[in-house]
């Protein structure tokens, strides 16, 4: 499995994914900056995390419009898989890869703790290795989280299984409780329609390490690397 | 000279400057000063950039140790980690800019406190923070907590450094003058430390970063100068962070510094463009000139005065040799920062500054470096207050006073503060915040770095000699509870105003405390900052000497934490029984009484049972370990309960038993180990001369102590509930 | 010439900083405050000079980039 992670002007958990998959996968990423219009043929690109142009006018805004994002999608429309973490994801809502926006935390502050997350479906190349219903837990670290989309959007999120995660508590109760920004229908991730774009707010690369504290996200990146087994 | 301001003795005052001070100018100079050069004056005579009070003092800190690279005097400190590597660190204040806007202040002192650090070639891996505020019901206290947490938050998780660790505390002491000191951790390799002295007449001057707006004019002033009610008058003064603009300094610098570019590099923090050309040339011996139509501006109509005061943030200047000007500029270039020539070095020992085609300043830079006055204030010692004994202090039940303790401003849960910063951001976060260290892997290293910050201003203030050996052994012991071999310090030295006898007295007495525990626990001071008169309307704040401690572990995941681990381990206190509680949290909070004399340290004993411990941990036979400081055994045990949801089972008995549970005696921790392994532990105490006993087990999910329970459960509600109650 | 650009929160998108404001003014004894909608003002100096060419372009900005229209509006003020 080949694998890019895009790094903006203001990206800082672009070493960490790249750590990451070359933990689980054994190879490292081609980094490749922002400023480039050409991608290097490979089979997964990871927009990471961060705050982009620091996260100045809205989060993800300007770096949507980088030069890299055309290449990006267009790869996306070919089926390369591609994976916004946090700030990755709100770069792919504001490029329109993604539907709805990434708002202002419910609480207004900026939160880092781990979550739980009930995996939503298996039924992407992302989310295979886990089971249908599994509670996870993986690490938040953002200001504005706050999954918003318009009902009909979100219905047809919903009727098409591409949510790939909510918030829940222990029991995989998706409660006001559990939900730690205040995203509509506790959605922490989705998929598009094709189900090869995945973005979500949890950093799965944070806790794919035992060292760290876990490993409920590694599955994340053993389940890419079947993909290409 | 094109400036015609008359320099009156009201402009020279406004200036901070004292008349014997402008007399000084008088005679270094020869003549009356323009305008900008008593600017220049003002903010390198400032007590912020001399130490003019606090030198004499400083001096007598130890520094040094074989793994000391580069000591106090330059942007950071640097030790020796191994394999190559160094750490290079430092603790700076950013108290009053906080108190006056507290978001940016507290943003702004992030950003120096990195740059610092990068600045000599360092990637920044760590931030800490200690932050004291006033007592919990003033009615700004709120209102600072949330622009001070908001502030370190914003920048740091947009720097994507992990904030690990530090502390907050609050006492009527800081109503009008909260702390915040940051401190940041790096890695450099050992062959690519940067320093700032210049050198090589002919080599160019270059600014690169930020452009130069009217931020922070006399900011470094407004640091030496007590508050008055008036002060938020101030607030045109206060600088803007931009840790976007930060970040990708970070990473230019680290670009550049890759290559054989740069000669000498300092940032352009307190005073700005004054103080980082003045001190790189005269670290080198040598002259600048520098043409200020060349820098970088954001304004119209930016008088010499202006540039050379302004403080506006993410901004270095660096030497470089002529003809690497296209390296150094391709890579700032990429990095969308402004990069430009600004002068050259000289041999003439001067710092000429040229505006609009003429000299606007002329200075010889040693003689004013060398003249910066240095004081020898009067000091007098602090009066000693008695020694309180636990039969004279009420015996309250010690569920009550446990769930008093953990529920409280003091002893409460910070989970509401560092959960706004983002602590695992480059994915080396080993122990999260909330223990005694903060614990981060060294990247792609199996290496790991321990970090704490550490001061009880209440000792500090009772008996500033124990009160300065107690903070610098409490980093220690801290660093050594979760397995980490302390290796260095830095100092960030809090104070009221040195001008009153009292004050001095304190600091002086703190740095003899702080000395003698460097020295006894091999703990230098390799790098620091002072910040004086936190004083307002006469209301000095405690002497808060906060000490940054760093450690360093051969395999970070031989690590341990203080949340128990499971049920069935054996409990072992090391350490003397608890008998101590004057200033203890017990007789502040349960019993009201903030009084007698701090808990003694004996620093043999400190290091004795600290390498006891840590040999423990490293041989594997510790499951968790929390040592016990501010409310004593009962409180540890409890926070190791709490982080872990695992009861335990205590037999203490009496007499003076809340003296046992909450005395807070030094040199002490709380060991969790396997049944199997505990009387090991204890003949090998015993074997080494520590005092070492059984207390109990861990069990269930209740805290018993002598057979009466507390549920864990509720001890935690109390502990997580007060904080995020406070701010609602 | 200066345009000058609103951006505001459509009706009906929850907006925390606004309820967060408006909480804050009632706290402060504000009674008569029924509704806070925080948004952002924008200014551009443009070269265009032509306001009829002007308009379409600074519109095209927003759409773009100034503001997401997922949640928000834009209006466009120009001047000089």
């Amino acid at each position: 499995m080949k694998a890019a992670v895009i790094v903006f002007p203001g990206s800082n958990c672009d070493r960490d994914a790249a750590t990451a998959l070359e933990l689980i996968t054994g190879r490292k990423p081609q980094m490749v900056w922002h400023g480039d219009a050409a991608l290097p043929d490979v089979d997964v690109i990871v927009v990471p995390g961060g705050f982009s142009y620091g996260d100045y006018l809205r989060s993800g805004a300007m770096a949507a419009h980088s030069p890299i994002m055309a290449s990006v999608k267009a790869a996306a429309d070919k089926g390369v898989r591609v994976m916004g973490i946090c700030n990755g994801f709100q770069v792919l809502t504001e490029a329109g890869m993604l539907p709805g926006v990434l708002m202002r935390n419910r609480d207004l502050k900026f939160i880092c703790r781990d979550v739980l997350l009930r995996v939503e479906t298996t039924a992407s190349e992302f989310t295979s290795a886990y089971t249908k219903g599994q509670v996870i837990r993986i690490p938040v670290a953002h200001h504005d989280g706050n999954y918003f989309a318009e009902p009909a959007v979100l219905d047809e999120l919903e009727s098409q299984d591409r949510v790939a995660f909510r918030y829940c508590d222990a029991a995989g109760a998706t409660t006001e409780a559990a939900n730690p920004n205040g995203s509509q229908r506790n959605i922490a991730g989705i998929l598009n329609a094709r189900r090869n774009v995945l973005g979500m707010m949890p950093h799965p690369e944070r806790l794919a390490d035992p060292l760290l504290g876990g490993t409920d996200g590694a599955p994340m990146f053993t389940a890419l690397l079947n993909a290409f087994a | 000279m094109n400036q015609t301001v008359a320099i009156t003795p009201q402009i020279v005052a406004e200036h901070g400057l004292s008349p014997s001070e402008y007399d000084r100018v008088l005679a270094i100079l020869g003549r009356v000063p323009n305008l900008t050069e008593l600017g220049i004056f003002s903010v390198m005579w400032s007590e912020h950039c001399s130490y003019k009070s606090s030198k004499k003092w400083l001096k007598t800190l130890p520094t040094r140790a074989p793994w000391v690279i580069c000591g106090p005097g330059e942007n950071a400190g640097v030790i020796d980690i191994g394999d190559g590597q160094a750490a290079i660190f430092k603790m700076e204040s950013h108290n009053h800019p906080s108190f006056i806007e507290p978001y940016q202040g507290a943003a702004t002192g992030v950003g120096g406190i990195l740059r610092d650090v990068f600045t000599m070639g360092a990637r920044p891996v760590a931030n800490l923070n200690a932050l004291r505020f006033g007592s919990a019901d003033h009615p700004k206290t709120r209102h600072l907590v949330a622009g001070v947490v908001a502030g370190v938050g914003g920048y740091g998780n947009c720097v994507g450094v992990p904030t690990v660790g530090g502390e907050v505390q609050f006492h009527p002491c800081y109503n009008g003058n909260n702390l915040v000191n940051a401190m940041t951790i790096g890695i450099a390799d050992t062959d690519k430390i940067f320093y700032s002295k210049a050198s090589g007449v002919g080599n160019q001057v270059v600014y690169v970063g930020s452009k130069t707006g009217r931020d922070g004019i006399h900011g470094a002033t407004m640091a030496s100068a007590e508050f008055s009610e008036d002060s938020e008058e101030k607030r045109p003064t206060v600088q803007v962070g931009d840790p976007f603009t930060e970040k990708l300094l970070i990473e230019a610098c680290l670009e550049l510094m890759a290559t054989d570019v740069i000669v000498a590099i300092q940032d352009m923090g307190a005073a700005g463009l004054t103080s980082s050309s003045f001190e790189m040339a005269s670290k080198g011996g040598l002259g600048v000139e520098l043409d200020l139509d060349m820098v970088p501006v954001r304004e119209t109509a930016m008088t010499a005065y202006e540039i050379m005061l302004s403080e506006s943030q993410e901004r270095m200047l660096m030497v470089i040799e002529p003809g690497k000007e296209d390296i150094a500029k391709a890579v700032f270039d990429k990095w969308e920062l402004d990069f430009a020539v600004i002068g050259t070095l000289t041999d003439t020992g001067r710092m000429v500054l040229k505006k609009d085609g003429a000299v606007v300043a002329d200075l010889p830079i040693d003689p004013l470096a060398e003249a910066a006055p240095e004081y020898d204030r009067p000091w007098t010692p602090g009066v000693k207050h008695p020694v309180i004994a636990a039969s004279d202090v009420a015996e309250k039940p010690w569920a009550e006073a446990l769930k008093a303790l953990v529920g409280g401003p003091d002893g409460s849960s910070r989970r509401w503060v560092w959960e706004q910063y983002d602590h695992m951001v480059m994915g080396d976060t080993v122990q999260r915040p909330g223990g005694d260290a903060a614990v981060i892997r060294i990247h792609g290293t199996a290496k790991g770095l321990a970090a704490t910050s550490d001061c009880n201003p209440r000792y500090v203030g009772a008996d500033a000699v124990e009160g300065g050996r107690q903070a610098v052994a409490e980093a220690w012991r801290n660093l050594t509870a979760v397995g980490a071999t302390p290796l260095a310090i830095t100092d960030n030295m809090n104070f009221g105003n040195p001008q009153r006898p009292e004050i001095m007295g304190q600091f002086v007495e703190a740095c003899q405390g702080m000395g003698e525990a460097c020295i006894a626990l091999d703990f230098p001071v390799v790098s620091g900052n002072v910040s004086l008169y936190n004083e307002t309307n006469g209301q000095g704040i405690l002497p808060t000497p906060t000490i940054g401690g760093v450690g360093l572990m051969p395999h970070v995941e031989a690590s341990v934490g203080i949340a128990f681990t499971g049920t069935g381990q054996a409990l072992i206190a090391i350490g003397a029984e608890g008998s101590w509680l004057g200033r203890s949290l017990y007789l502040d909070v349960v019993c009201g009484r903030d009084e007698g004399a701090p808990p003694p340290v004996d620093l043999k004993v400190e290091r004795r049972n600290g390498d006891f411990v840590r040999g423990l941990i490293r041989e594997g036979l510790v499951e968790s370990c929390h040592d016990l400081s501010e409310g004593g055994l009962l409180v540890a045990v409890a926070e190791m309960a709490m982080a872990s949801g695992i009861g335990a089972n205590l037999t203490v008995s009496g007499p003076d038993l809340h003296a046992k549970l909450f005395g807070e005696d030094q040199a002490r921790y709380v060991l969790a180990v396997a049944e199997g392994k505990a009387a090991e532990v204890l003949a090998n105490a015993e074997k080494m001369g520590v005092p070492a006993r059984r207390i109990g087990s861990t069990t269930g999910s209740d805290l018993v102590v002598n057979g009466e329970a507390v549920a864990v459960a509720e001890l935690k509600a109390a502990h997580e509930g007060w904080f995020p109650a406070f701010m609602a | 010439m200066k345009a000058k650009v609103h951006v505001t929160l459509k009706s009906g998108v929850l907006d925390p900083q606004g309820k967060a404001v408006s909480h804050a003014l009632t706290a402060l004894g504000f009674d008569g405050v029924l509704g806070v909608r925080q948004g952002k003002y924008i200014e551009l100096d443009i070269a265009e000079t032509d306001p009829v060419k002007a308009k379409p372009l600074v519109e095209d900005m927003c759409r773009k980039l100034l503001a997401n229209t997922v949640i928000e509006n834009f209006a466009i003020d120009l001047e000089g």
